[in-house]
């Protein structure tokens, strides 16, 4: 079988030296570049497939890039109060339900929660966080799981659910920084990852509730 | 937070080293049938998630494009394949180009690993030989290989 490689870190595509390999200077999570956009995949798919002309081993720098800035966020409305006993994470994590189920109706369930935990589990789970935060250890506050894991599923909730709170496809890493930056679940999950680090608890266990860059 | 920057975190990794590329030339594109490989660790939601460390791979179907993305990493962008599984795995495109016979046609089967690896030993001496001998038996090409 013959291979064609794509890859989004140069180094790694170049330095693994795969037999055809085309580096494509895209955002992490997304080889083809742009979602919804057949046309663009199709161009990248035949750059890729031109490598099997060659007739030794190739690697080539796709010659479109898409650069993330690190600035654009989704806009998304959250939710207003709805529960005042509750707090605001918890409130807008059961606001944004209805977004949610509107989502996986649409695209169905590929990124959300039930992994670690289910959809009914995210208020729970945001709660447990919010004791973290406060300084209760972890394996003492409820977490319904590993946090890293647990965080991942809220963090798909919510970016799922922004699907249905958006009318385009959002730019790469957009919706992770409307969740951390700009949610009330968000804060809570950075300020328990602080919190967990602070108290010294082994990195792997806190260090991938988010990117490694924050 | 800019993707620059997550892949900067990369740049120090060390890669493998192989001593001589598996290099082969495929029949004509137009003949050849096509798989997806993808280390981005989908899996169909009846199938077993990939836990930490998982150095195992599941089998995709392309009849059924209920595809899960069960990635442990936090570092990459997962909506752009929430709105669109081509992003990562170009199922449909690769059934336009069968349609219009730029390649042969697309293998009813393609395979998901993890991707977020730091110890490769298994799949680069067992669970990888494992996944290509079971794509060879399907008749497979050409596989093209998508991360994430």
């Amino acid at each position: 079988m013959a291979t064609i490689a794509l890859g989004s870190v140069k180094n790694q595509i170049k330095n693994t030296a795969p037999p055809r390999g085309l580096w494509c200077d895209f955002p992490l999570g997304r080889p083809l570049g742009v979602p919804q956009n057949a046309e663009f995949q199709h161009q990248v798919l035949a750059a890729a497939f031109s490598l099997l002309d060659s007739k030794q081993t190739v690697f080539k720098e796709y010659d479109i890039a898409i650069k993330d800035e690190g600035t654009e966020v989704m806009a998304c409305t959250l939710p207003p109060r709805h529960d005042p006993e509750a707090h605001p994470a918890v409130d807008e994590a059961n606001g944004l339900r209805p977004a949610y189920e509107r989502a996986l109706a649409k695209y169905g369930n590929r990124i959300g929660a039930g992994r670690t935990i289910s959809s009914d589990q995210i208020g729970e789970a945001i709660e447990s966080f919010i004791r973290v935060a406060k300084g209760t250890p972890w394996k003492e506050a409820g977490v319904p799981g590993i946090p890293a894991r647990v965080s991942q599923d809220i963090r798909g909730y919510y970016e799922t659910a922004a699907l249905a709170l958006s009318d385009h496809a959002p730019a790469a890493w957009a919706g992770t920084r409307w969740f951390l930056d700009h949610t009330e679940a968000g804060k809570v999950v950075l300020s328990a990852r602080q919190a967990m680090a602070d108290a010294g608890e082994k990195q792997p266990i806190w260090f991938y509730m988010v990117p490694g860059d924050r | 937070m800019a993707d620059s920057d997550v892949k900067a975190m990369t740049a120090d990794l060390e890669v493998p080293s192989f001593e001589v590329a598996a290099f082969t030339s495929p029949v004509k594109l137009s003949e050849a049938k096509v798989a997806i490989v993808t280390s981005a660790s989908l899996h169909h939601p009846d199938d077993d998630g990939f836990s930490p460390g998982d150095v195992g791979y599941r089998v995709l179907e392309s009849n059924k494009r209920d595809y899960v993305l069960g990635h442990w990493s936090p570092n990459f962008d997962a909506t752009g394949f929430a709105l669109d599984i081509n992003t990562v795995f170009p199922i449909d495109r690769l059934d336009e180009l069968a349609a219009r016979g730029v390649i042969g046609s697309v293998s009813d089967i393609h395979l998901a690993y993890a991707g977020n690896q730091f110890e490769l030993s298994a799949i680069r001496m067992d669970s990888g030989p494992a996944g290509a001998k079971f794509l060879n038996e399907q008749g497979v090409d050409i596989v093209l290989l998508t991360p994430v």
